[in-house]
């Protein structure tokens, strides 16, 4: 299985949690059917026109029906966003296989389940809704609550004692380490430059090749840059994972949040920035580090609240080797990698695991706050929005392409606060999959089919698409597809004792060949010829033998044969051994002899030679043996 | 020549004509060169030769075979032909051989230095310099030079090659010159043999298969068309032209680019009767034939045409406009009614080339914008100016860069995809779209205003605002794409059509205006420094002309821009504190630095800009910004500026201290310039005669003139004017002494009524602390200086002479012919210790 993302989309048809009581939120009229019936009110809120489900939120787990997930043996996981389904699949399918990952993804992949499991724990909502569910009234719904797709499987969060089942499961990797796998096949972690501890796998046996290339990025921000090379000579290369927004230059956003950033605080106003507590973050943080000083804003308070703020600034300093190049020599200074330590130093930079407790007393405005959930359904986020949505000078910043910000901010209307809509985006943008195409030049592309065509609200857009040859397959969900190639050869290893025993004979300058008897021991995927057993002596009947230890018969071998026969010597040869009236025919395969006196026929063909004759078994034999002078034997 | 270089000349000939004394410095010897071109110019070389016999037993002794550096050859070649060009000295350095020997095959041009590229570009120099007369045309035609300068036009260096053409050309006029005083036939076949020669050759080459050998011919040509008007190259053209003619039948057309070169260039050359040549018939050919690429210079020639004819211009304007009009039609839009660009539309070969490859595609619409940028303000333009399609392209090209036009047909996604971001496009589409602003045609006229026309235009220039405001908010434009949008909007905003009798801002400009301020508050808060300065240099603009008016100043007031602007005094790049300072200038001269009046300081705001400038002023450590501040200060003063006015005198001597220590000239200088305007100011009245005089002063001085110097005393502008004009950097100086001699012409006719104390210590020290500043010890301050002394020491410097030796180069003593001989000599002389460069 490849990656095991989770769709936290279906979150945004919650109301917010709110960590404090809002009476905004809980007098909030319920939502009745257009007959007037009210029966859905206690599950069903309106707000601003948008109908939400009152209840904790759900989210929607990855397809469980298609395959049985227990015969499932090995995830091989790209990065920590692609694993947060993994306690639902590993705690509740029977699964029984191995989890791959690299470190850095496991660590950060545990804070960003920590802090889900924690922003929804802490607010422990009595209520669940179901009714609406069913499908008879969800039919009845206004969208998107009615265009919801499969929302019988929507599941509540995971708990801490499942995460934590979860990632026991995890055996961790390293990049450009092979692992077997049941001799079948060797899979291999690449860097793949989006995020700590990234990873591209190629899953490879020794005449086959398939790349998966899931979330890379050829941009120098912090993580490794991604490794291109390693993914040549694929038959099949498996992509999927690029930008979500690929007409947002990253550049271009990042200057787009630090200009909006600084005119919001100029004018004396806060700075909401919903994100995740790793990846992105840390990118915007340097860029800050250096943008705040020359923006006059060195007096201005930066706040990240995070119940792993702690965890998510130091483990990104103590990932070394998982770094850049620039990044990995501060580390031999000694300096730390990521400037955030010296904001953190100068007190520019603040983190609290809360708004409770310290920050409360160190709070202090205008500032700028990077905190959780991206989708403002749960987290810290959902009180600054309640408290800073109504003054025009606040601006909330959204970095995170995961979430339509439009949708995100639906319970929060009518809303005062500014918002700026800045998606950062590393991931493989559709000229730079041409360029990476062109380098690695795999056999076949296989990728989602949204891929291959422009997107619909830009279908003049053709370079929002792959564009290479020849052109990709595409898959959709729920659809199987058979990857382009056949498994034609397999590796046989050969015991020492039995290649001493072979006498090649060179059969071209440069060709050898021998013939071998042995036995193909066949064990885990992996061909082993041994020596043949010796023919057991005789023992005279004393002892009996046992069944297991019969061994095959072993039959006289015939010798194998190789060469041609050259048609006119061979006719020579016939008349020396007195066959006469021999007519020669060429086919479009080689040669039919005729012995017309004989009645009989010898057809030679490049790889087949047969002597037909009438029940004339002497004369067969004979014809065999000259045409086998012309034969090598082994 | 003077004595003493005659003196020195034989050493420095023995030195050049030693090849183990090599000369280390090329310059050396093309300054001798140039002495040697002044003298001869002035005089006899004759005389010079007799005078001078080092000279040609330098030239003897070049020939010698000797391992001689190549530059002193080349050198020797190209004296020996500056002599050479009098024609009784070619007779004399003939009588000895010597030219044939320098020039001919028995010199370099057989031998082993003829490789060195140096040597044959002085042979052709030399050549260039002796063809001046009857004699060298026939030394050239006796030595067999000409076929060597046919060959060299081949040369592997492009300066001997392009060297070689330019001799041919001269040698061709020469022989010409004498067929046309002597013969008034201008038949072909009555040609010197000289001038048959080279066109002969030149007919050769253009028959021949070999591109380079047609484009050495076509440059001949185009040299020679465009520098000799004689009736004989009417002749020449009649003759050729069949030729030239039939190289358009190849396909491809070769030496396209210098074929079109020799077309204009026959075209201009007013010794052609272009319509008796059958000029205009190739020229139509031509822009048939060549690909769209190398169609486009040919268009645009000949639309700058003066006379020509109405047809070849309709064509060439259609050949001209074609990219654009494939790009209308690609994105499904109608040219409009304009019969040019219909006409243009339908040519496949454009469509191919622009498709053909991203740089095919963005080179020809590049060059396409360029070419209308630069047609659209000449007089000789197309009429009718297809305007609004013209703006359609420019819009559509922008939208294409963006991926915000939405073409139907599959050539439009192909653009589309071609340019998608391509910066040069959208620079090169952002200047013509600027251009397109001056359009002061019938179009423009047509209904009162852009915007409230009943149809057409004012939804282009709805379009266009549209399209400007989309780069300016879009976080992908890049710093130099910003730039260009924004002096387009300026342009823009600037052709917007006035109220009578108003100069401000027409409505809907005021609305495009109040959608350009939140965006120009976000660019100034760009992490960039490049597209703040932009946004700076933006408002600067549109401030200066719409600063006063009602309509900008309450949308500008009621924006943050001006907050934030004065937040960029404290910028850490320079340019854009520069930048800030000047707008903050512009802002409060025109009352639009208003902050909200804190409790504590009522009244006080205004104040504080001075202070933060002066603060900058004092503490920048960067040139540019102190430097705005001095613009804006000297600006205030002539505006009478409320801060300044307020206590002029204080500004003005806290402003020339701190300046008289800023180690920045331009600083310094700007304060001289500061320093005179408030000089004009004071005396303005005194003289109402003086030129410069402005009114109304700020302080009349009314009394007799000690009063009126008294305050430019109390500001010690003498000490500050008096220590630059010894001031180690020489505009700061001359400016210095302009002002004091300003001064002094002012007060002479008044100076009767001061008691001069001439001799009284005060001026006698004054003139000793002067002395010593002048000897580099700037150490003492003057001290309060009185007005008699002020316009004693006045009198005694002398400023006259002090101007003379500051005008003077600051090499000029090392200038002269004996100091090169020396430095040449001496260098030679510790070469091996020294090899800088004489000067």
């Amino acid at each position: 299985m490849l990656d095991c993302g989770l769709d936290m989309t279906s979150t945004l048809n919650f109301l917010p949690l709110p960590l404090v009581q809002s009476p905004r939120l809980s007098n909030l009229p319920g939502w009745s059917l257009k007959d007037g019936n009210a029966f859905l009110d206690k599950e069903l809120k309106e707000c601003s026109g948008h109908v939400f489900v009152d209840s904790v939120p759900e989210f929607c787990l990855p397809e469980t029906e298609l395959i049985d997930l227990s015969t499932v043996d090995v995830i091989l996981i790209s990065n920590y966003h692609c694993m947060m389904a993994l306690p639902y699949i590993t705690e509740h399918t029977g699964f029984t296989g191995t989890v791959y990952a690299t470190e850095p993804t496991v660590q950060i992949g545990r804070l960003l389940m920590e802090e889900l499991v924690n922003f929804i724990e802490r607010v422990p909502k009595a209520q669940s809704a179901s009714l609406w569910k069913n499908k008879d009234i969800q039919r009845l719904l206004p969208s998107p609550l009615k265009d919801a797709v499969e929302v019988s499987t929507w599941r509540r969060c995971y708990t801490m004692q499942e995460v934590n089942s979860a990632l026991s499961k995890i055996q961790l990797v390293g990049y450009s380490q092979k692992i077997e796998l049941f001799g079948a096949v060797q899979v291999t972690p690449l860097s793949s430059g989006y995020a700590l501890g990234s990873s591209n796998w190629i899953i490879q046996s020794h005449y086959e090749k398939v790349s998966y290339v899931s979330g890379s990025s050829l941009l120098t921000t912090h993580p490794q840059p991604m490794d291109q090379a390693s993914l040549k000579n694929s038959d099949v290369l498996i992509l999927t994972g690029l930008t979500q927004i690929p007409t947002a230059n990253p550049d271009g956003m990042v200057g787009e949040f630090c200009s909006n950033l600084a005119l919001t605080v100029r004018n004396g106003g806060n700075v909401l920035v919903p994100c995740y507590p790793s990846g992105v973050i840390y990118d915007l943080l340097e860029c800050l580090y250096q943008y705040i000083d020359s923006a006059g804003l060195s007096n201005i308070p930066f706040y990240f609240i995070s119940p792993v703020a702690n965890s998510s600034l130091e483990f990104s300093q103590i990932f070394a080797e998982w770094l850049c190049h620039n990044k990995q020599t501060k580390v031999y200074l000694p300096e730390p990698p990521f400037p955030h330590a010296e904001l953190i130093q100068t007190n520019k930079l603040k983190h609290y695991p809360s708004l409770h407790g310290d920050f409360s007393s160190d709070f202090r405005q205008p500032c700028v706050v990077f905190t959780g959930h991206p989708s403002l359904r749960f987290g810290d986020v959902v009180h600054f929005m309640e408290l800073w949505g109504k003054s025009s000078l606040n601006t909330v910043i959204f970095t995170e392409p995961d979430f339509s910000y439009l949708e995100a901010l639906a319970p929060y209307q009518p809303l005062a606060m500014k918002c700026i809509y800045c998606p950062i985006d590393t991931r493989l943008n559709f000229i730079q999959v041409s360029k990476l195409l062109k380098e690695v030049q795999p056999l076949h592309v296989v990728c989602p089919e949204q891929y291959t065509q422009p997107p619909p609200a830009q279908s003049h857009r053709m370079d929002l698409m792959i564009d290479c040859q020849p052109p990709a397959m595409s898959y959709r969900r729920a659809e199987v597809l058979a990857l382009p190639f056949k498994r034609r050869y397999e590796k046989i290893e050969i015991m020492p004792e039995l290649a001493d025993a072979l006498v090649p004979m060179e059969i071209k300058p440069g060709i050898s060949l021998a013939t071998v008897s042995a036995v193909l021991h066949t064990k885990d995927n992996k061909h082993i010829l041994q020596p043949p057993p010796r023919p057991t002596q005789p023992t005279g009947g004393k002892k009996r033998k046992r069944a297991s230890d019969d061994i095959p018969d072993c039959k006289v071998l015939k010798p194998l044969l190789s060469g041609s026969i050259p048609v006119e010597q061979f006719v020579q040869t016939l008349e020396k051994h007195g066959f006469s009236d021999i007519k020669v025919e060429d086919t479009a395969k080689g040669h039919i002899v005729l012995l017309q006196e004989a009645e009989t026929l010898i057809q030679i063909e490049e790889d087949s030679t047969h002597i037909i004759c009438d029940n004339d078994e002497m004369l067969r034999v004979r014809l065999r043996d000259l045409v086998l002078k012309f034969l090598q034997k082994f | 020549m003077d004595p003493e270089c005659s003196q020195l000349l034989p050493a420095l000939c023995a030195v050049l004509a030693d090849p183990r004394q090599p000369v280390a410095d090329d310059t050396c010897l093309e300054k001798l060169l140039d002495w040697f071109k002044t003298i001869t110019k002035a005089g006899s070389s004759l005389l010079l030769l007799q005078e001078n016999p080092c000279l040609v037993e330098l030239l003897c002794h070049v020939l010698k075979p000797q391992d001689l550096s190549s530059r002193v050859l080349s050198f020797s070649l190209r004296l020996a032909g500056v002599f050479a060009a009098q024609e009784d000295c070619f007779q004399y350095l003939q009588q000895g051989e010597l030219l044939p020997r320098l020039f001919g095959e028995p010199g370099p041009l057989g031998g082993a230095a003829w490789t060195a590229p140096s040597v044959r570009s002085g042979w052709i120099q030399g050549l260039r310099s002796l063809a001046q007369h009857p004699s060298a045309l026939h030394f050239l035609a006796d030595c067999g030079a000409v076929d060597t300068i046919f060959s060299l036009q081949g040369d592997s260096s492009l300066f001997v090659a392009s060297a070689a053409g330019q001799l041919l050309v001269h040698i061709l006029g020469l022989s010409m010159q004498g067929l046309a005083e002597g013969h008034p036939s201008l038949q072909a076949g009555d040609w010197p043999v000289c001038a048959q020669k080279i066109v002969g050759h030149i007919e050769e080459s253009l028959h021949s298969t070999a591109v380079p050998q047609i484009t050495q011919a076509l440059n001949v040509l185009t040299t020679t068309f465009g520098h000799c008007h004689d009736p004989w190259t009417q002749v020449l053209w009649v003759r050729l032209s069949p030729l030239v003619g039939s190289l358009l039948e190849k396909d491809p057309v070769p030496a396209a680019h210098s074929l079109v070169d020799l077309l204009l260039s026959v075209a201009r050359s007013p010794g052609l009767s272009s319509s008796s040549c059958g000029l205009w018939e190739t020229l139509a050919q031509t822009l048939n034939h060549l690909s769209p690429t190398q169609a486009g210079p040919l268009a645009l020639g000949i639309l700058k045409l003066q006379d020509c004819p109405q047809v070849l211009r309709a064509q060439a304007f259609v050949i001209l406009l074609q990219p654009l009009a494939c790009v209308l039609k690609a994105t499904g839009q109608d040219p409009g009614p304009s019969d040019v660009l219909d006409s243009a539309t339908g040519d496949s070969l454009t469509v191919d080339a622009l498709l053909s490859s991203k740089a095919a595609c963005v080179g020809l619409l590049c060059r396409t914008l360029a070419h209308l940028e630069l047609l659209q303000p000449l007089p000789q333009r197309p009429c009718p100016w297809p305007q609004e399609p013209l703006l359609g392209a420019a819009v559509t090209l922008l939208q294409l860069c963006r991926g915000s036009a939405s073409p139907a047909s599959d050539v439009g996604r192909h653009l589309c995809a071609l340019l998608l971001g391509c910066v040069r496009v959208q620079r090169a589409a952002l200047d013509f779209l600027g251009t397109l602003s001056q359009e002061t045609g019938p179009w423009k006229g047509r209904v009162g205003s852009f915007f409230m026309s009943v149809s057409g235009p004012q939804e282009l220039v709805t379009e266009v605002f549209a399209v400007l405001l989309e780069y300016l908010r879009s976080p992908d434009s890049s710093p130099t794409v910003l730039k260009k949008a924004f002096q387009a909007t300026f342009r823009w905003l600037l052709s917007s059509p006035k109220t009578p009798g108003c100069c401000d801002l027409e409505p809907h400009a005021l609305l495009v205006l109040r959608e350009l301020l939140p965006v120009l508050q976000k660019r100034l808060c760009s992490p960039c420094w490049e597209v703040r300065d932009s946004g700076l240099e933006f408002l600067t603009q549109m401030t200066r002309h719409w600063g006063g008016q009602a309509g900008f100043r309450h949308a500008l007031l009621a924006s943050e821009v001006p907050k934030l602007t004065e937040q960029l005094l404290r910028d850490p790049e320079s340019y854009v504190r520069a930048s800030a300072v000047t707008v903050m200038g512009q802002l409060s001269s025109q009352g639009l630095h208003v902050t909200p009046v804190s409790p504590e300081h009522p009244g006080g705001q205004q104040k504080s800009l001075l202070v933060e400038l002066l603060h900058i002023l004092s503490t920048d450590s960067e040139g540019f910004p102190r430097r705005a501040v001095m613009q804006v200060f000297t600006q205030w003063l002539r505006d009478h500026h409320a801060d300044v006015a307020g206590d002029t005198e204080q500004f003005m001597a806290r402003v020339l201290q701190v300046a008289s220590q800023d180690l920045d000239w331009e600083v310094r200088a700007q304060g001289l310039e500061l320093a005179l305007v408030f000089l004009e100011q004071t005396l303005g009245q005194f003289h109402s005669h003086c030129p410069y005089a402005v009114t109304p002063p700020v302080a009349a001085p009314a009394g007799p003139l000690a009063q009126a110097l008294q305050p430019l005393c109390r500001v010690r502008l003498f000490e500050f004017a008096f220590r630059a004009l010894f001031d180690c950097d020489r505009p700061v100086a001359q400016k210095s002494c302009d002002l004091l001699l300003f001064l002094r012409a002012k007060t002479a006719s008044s100076s009767g009524s001061l008691q001069e104390s001439r001799s009284g210590p005060d001026v006698a020290s004054v003139e000793a602390a002067l002395q010593r500043w002048q000897a580099g010890d700037q150490g003492q301050p003057l001290g309060d200086l009185e007005p008699e002394v002020v316009l004693a020491v006045l009198r005694s410097v002398d400023l006259e002479g002090l101007r003379g030796a500051l005008a003077e180069g600051s090499d000029h003593m090392e200038k002269s012919p004996q100091s090169l001989l020396q430095d040449m000599l001496a260098t030679v002389g510790v070469l091996g210790e020294n090899e800088a460069d004489c000067y």
